[in-house]
């Protein structure tokens, strides 16, 4: 089968996609609440203001969440997927749960994808807490001067993960073995 | 220097003459200017997806109203344009349908106006149209959204520039490596050879994987058009024997 290619979100996304709660996988403040937050970059390191952020994540006992309702949020079923614009800042931020691992011995991760106004095609990426412990495939595979960019680092209010889209600096973005060869 | 439409139309036919026909989008595609500093410029991580990414989140009639699907009844009065019905299946790269799972659109209105404060073209905004819609598909993975015909409208790429007119969707497979964001065209737009959007999939036959085509089952007696949209995802990484699934 042909996959449908994918377009650009375009400029005007916040039509579709945000929604009130969005971002709360959990009400900020809540005990065990941390915030996940970082800056989106452009390939002049320019703050890119119309960016779109979604994480999914296991819940922090490592369960991965088959509970709806993360659009019409009650405060309490954790379901794992959130959803950030970013502000005219570049800046997004989503108040969750820290999330356990899905295996023994499997660093924990949040999937994160990232879209954008001038980006024709979401990309994929991983922000592992930091220190992670034990072996992992991607960042085994990764070469040592950009495993930094998968790894998120502690603040004071949680942990700080930036994204590049281009640059110095750019984000390791993942590519899965059914997206190679779809049209085969 | 001012860029026209027979310099970015020169860049298409140019991008089309160069490397392999791709069934995805460029992400480097100068055509489209804003992608210039937007595109990661080293290749993507090969991986096996892991944990999570085995599986998308789940969603449920708490979380999408069924009058979300009808985009003409969202407000007091009737909005202005033609109504439409689209609807289609949505599948996995293996055929199989994606069932009970989320569909998300945004569009502009029939005057090709987004309700979005950094829409600055100036034609009308309707008081009776938002253009955003949600919906579940059902367990055969089939959607049905009413709407507007969406019009086209100018941009900034370059001098008279003109997107052909589009619905944004938004898509969740049964893996969150499945996830996709597109947009549906029309059948026999005059603009589609101009767009660099579109033609950033530099592959004609994926180009028309994006175009609905028009379906007469699907129009309404005295009421609407019908176009018909099937949407195919990338394949699910996961066996489709795991036990969650054989329900």
């Amino acid at each position: 089968m042909s996959a449908a290619p994918g377009q650009t979100v375009g400029p005007f996304f916040h039509l579709g996609l945000p929604y009130d709660g969005d971002a709360e996988l959990v009400p900020p403040g809540r005990t065990g609440a941390i915030r996940l937050h970082g800056t989106v970059y452009d390939g002049d390191g320019v703050p890119v203001p119309d960016a779109l952020i979604e994480i999914w994540q296991a819940a922090p006992d490592g369960r991965i969440p088959r509970e709806p309702g993360s659009i019409r949020r009650d405060g309490w079923t954790f379901t794992g997927f959130g959803r950030a614009a970013v502000g005219d800042d570049g800046h997004y931020t989503f108040s969750t749960l820290v999330p356990g691992p899905t295996e023994p011995g499997k660093p924990p991760f949040f999937a994160v994808a990232v879209f954008a106004r001038g980006l024709l095609d979401r990309l994929f990426t991983r922000a592992y807490l930091p220190a992670p412990e034990g072996t992992d495939a991607l960042l085994d595979a990764v070469a040592a001067d950009r495993r930094a960019t998968l790894i998120a680092t502690r603040d004071e209010t949680g942990y700080l993960f930036d994204i590049h889209l281009q640059g110095p600096r750019e984000t390791v973005f993942l590519s899965f073995p059914r997206h190679r060869g779809i049209w085969a | 220097m001012t860029t026209t439409q027979a310099d970015i139309d020169r860049e298409i036919r140019a991008g089309q003459s160069e490397g392999p026909r791709e069934h995805q989008p460029r992400l480097d595609y100068p055509p489209y200017r804003s992608s210039v500093l937007r595109h990661p410029r080293l290749a993507p991580q090969p991986v096996d997806p892991e944990g999570v990414e085995l599986w998308a989140p789940v969603f449920g009639d708490k979380d999408v109203a069924a009058a979300e699907a009808d985009l003409t009844i969202q407000h007091a009065g009737e909005p202005q344009g033609a109504r439409i019905v689209v609807a289609g299946r949505v599948v996995d790269g293996d055929g199989r349908p994606v069932a009970h799972q989320l569909v998300e659109i945004w569009q502009a209105n029939a005057a090709g106006r987004y309700a979005h404060l950094r829409d600055q073209h100036p034609a009308p905004l309707d008081p009776n149209f938002t253009g955003q819609g949600r919906v579940l598909t059902d367990a055969d993975g089939r959607y049905r959204f009413r709407t507007i015909q969406p019009g086209a409208y100018p941009w900034r790429n370059h001098v008279n520039a003109w997107r052909p007119a589009h619905i944004h969707f938004s898509l969740f497979g049964t893996d969150f490596t499945q996830r996709l964001v597109t947009q549906m065209y029309f059948p026999g737009d005059p603009l589609f050879d101009l767009d660099p959007i579109f033609q950033s999939v530099t592959d004609p036959a994926a180009r028309q994987a994006l175009v609905a085509r028009y379906d007469h089952d699907l129009t309404l007696p005295e009421d609407s058009l019908g176009y018909r949209w099937d949407i195919v995802l990338t394949g699910s990484h996961r066996t489709p024997l795991d036990p969650e699934e054989i329900q």
